[in-house]
């Protein structure tokens, strides 16, 4: 029997403290998964509002009808001298009549109304200078109006982040309580197995060992219900989008890929909260023992 | 390897001895008797570092109680081998597991023929296995004062080791005492039993100390 060997087995399997580190490790793995999944879904929604956005724009034209012809000409002249454009295309009337129909219906007598004209434009991956493109639009055709979607995509990226920022407390306060309930468990442990420090110290043993055979029963049980607790929510979100059916679909919470492996995280960090705190409740309460 | 120098004690109901002093030298044979109640235990407990004078200043291993750290009690226990009189062990783990605790918990190697000699010794080789909760009061006896020797500590405390046991298994681990104090381990033993210090005085130059009357004597030749 080793040194090793043995600090494994002097603090009893028994305890009331045992279930407490368990299911409250299992708990808080679960709930940390779930935030880690929100997370997780919030940078997809991002990066998908963002592609989808970034890299087109539109310039609405509004002229008498007289003149819409000339300001058109204008405006794509000044498209294809303009650095950052990739291409760009004059939407004709069937695809302005699609686009509305959805607010206004199929019978729409377009010819008969004022429709402004609407040219879409695709943008290099680097974009034009959207300020000087303004400035001239506005100088060769007042009619026209630029629109990169900015004012859309940028609210939505903030509620992505902060949605991100939102995680991250949450993150912080799960390893709080995490830790605050393994030092409360570490102490009601030691205080219960006033027998075991005893006689360790009767035989000559350190703190250093005394604690670390307490660490290591409250780790490995912190990492088992760290494991437990993640399996668990890890199948849950597997089988969330059969569950929910579309609801599911469209809360879209969920991991992507190679997100799958953040989950994985969880019991190791869970394993080293536990340590940490366990490890400084236990000399906090062996200074006090004597 | 012990000194105490005018050390009294008091829990708190008046001093149990008063002005102590009292030099334990390695290799030194003690026998400590007297009334119960008069602090023959409470003198072991200070001898082991559990508690501290109430005045007077007691040497340890060559260190001064009061300043010691955990860390160098623990060390100085690591050479003291302490049977209580409530022999108190980890219920959970084997008898085996128990009396090699002195040296698994210190990092010092347990040789497993070590441990099987000296169960054998003690009479314990077929409870070697067992939980200390399922022992006898002489079983436990003999666990403990085989826990308090397998490290061959070079100060060896007993109190009351053989309150339970018959002459004949008193005698055999009065034996190995001695045997453990030829090698040259301090032995001081808390007792009433006047047979075992007769015994031993046959076989060592074995001195008695007595609690009485609030002081610590060292007795004479009476016996
Ligand atoms: N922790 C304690 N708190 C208060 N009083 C104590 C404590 N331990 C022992 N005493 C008291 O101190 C006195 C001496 O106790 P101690 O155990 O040293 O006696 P003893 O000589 O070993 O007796 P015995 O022969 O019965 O074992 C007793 O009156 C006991 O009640
Ligand atoms: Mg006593």
């Amino acid at each position: 029997m080793s040194t090793g060997a043995i600090s494994g087995l002097v603090v009893p399997r028994s305890g009331q403290s045992v279930w407490l580190v368990v299911c409250s490790a299992a708990a808080m793995a679960f709930l940390a998964v779930f935030v880690l999944a929100l997370a997780a879904s919030s940078a997809q929604l991002a990066r998908g509002w963002e592609a989808q956005l970034a890299e087109t724009a539109t310039i609405r034209i509004s002229a008498p009808p007289e003149d819409m012809e000339m300001q058109t000409a204008l405006v794509l002249e000044v498209l294809r001298t303009t650095p950052g454009i990739a291409d760009s295309r004059v939407m004709d009337t069937a695809e302005q009549a699609a686009l509305l129909e959805v607010w206004l219906g199929p019978d729409l007598p377009l010819d008969t109304l004022p429709m402004p004209r609407l040219i879409e434009l695709r943008e290099t991956p680097e974009g034009p200078d959207r300020q000087g493109l303004r400035l001239r639009l506005s100088a060769e055709a007042p009619g026209a109006v630029y629109d990169d979607h900015t004012r859309w995509r940028r609210p939505l990226v903030q509620a992505a982040a902060r949605l991100q920022g939102v995680a991250l407390v949450a993150l912080l306060l799960i390893g709080g309580v995490t830790c605050a309930i393994i030092a409360l468990a570490a102490s009601a442990s030691l205080a219960s197995n006033g027998q075991v420090i005893k006689v360790l110290r009767l035989v000559g043993a350190r703190d250093r060992f005394i604690a670390a055979a307490f660490v290591k029963r409250i780790s490995q049980l912190a990492v088992l219900g760290a494991g437990g607790g993640t399996a668990l929510a890890m199948a849950v979100l597997w089988a969330l989008p059969e569950l929910g059916g579309a609801a599911a679909h469209m809360a879209g919470i969920g991991f992507d890929g190679a997100e799958w492996l953040w989950p994985l995280l969880v019991p190791p960090v869970a394993m080293g909260l536990a340590f940490l705190s366990s490890l400084a409740t236990a000399f906090h309460v062996l200074r006090g023992v004597t | 390897m012990i000194v105490f120098d005018g050390v009294s004690h008091d829990y708190g109901g008046g001093a149990l001895f008063r002005d102590a002093s009292l030099r334990l030298e390695g290799g030194s044979f003690h026998f400590l008797t007297g009334p119960s109640g008069a602090g023959k235990s409470t003198l072991l407990k200070l001898c082991y570092g559990e508690l501290l004078p109430s005045s007077g200043k007691i040497t340890l291993m060559g260190q001064d109680r009061s300043t010691m750290t955990r860390d160098q009690l623990a060390e100085a226990r690591q050479r003291i081998g302490v049977v209580h009189q409530d022999c108190q062990f980890l219920d959970h783990l084997s008898v085996a597991q128990n009396v090699g605790l002195p040296m698994t918990a210190t990092g010092r190697r347990l040789l497993d023929t070590d441990l099987h000699d000296l169960l054998g010794w003690v009479g314990l080789a077929d409870r070697a296995e067992a939980l200390p909760p399922t022992l006898s009061g002489g079983e436990r006896q003999r666990a403990a004062l085989a826990r308090a020797v397998i490290a061959a500590p070079s100060l060896l405390l007993a109190d009351e080791p053989t309150g339970n046991l018959d002459w004949e298994m008193s005698q055999r681990l009065l034996l190995l005492m001695l045997e453990l104090n030829r090698m040259g381990t301090a032995v001081l033993i808390a007792t009433h039993d006047l047979n075992l210090i007769r015994f031993a005085k046959a076989h060592a130059n074995a001195r008695v100390l007595r609690i009485s009357g609030r002081k610590l004597t060292l007795a004479g030749a009476e016996l």
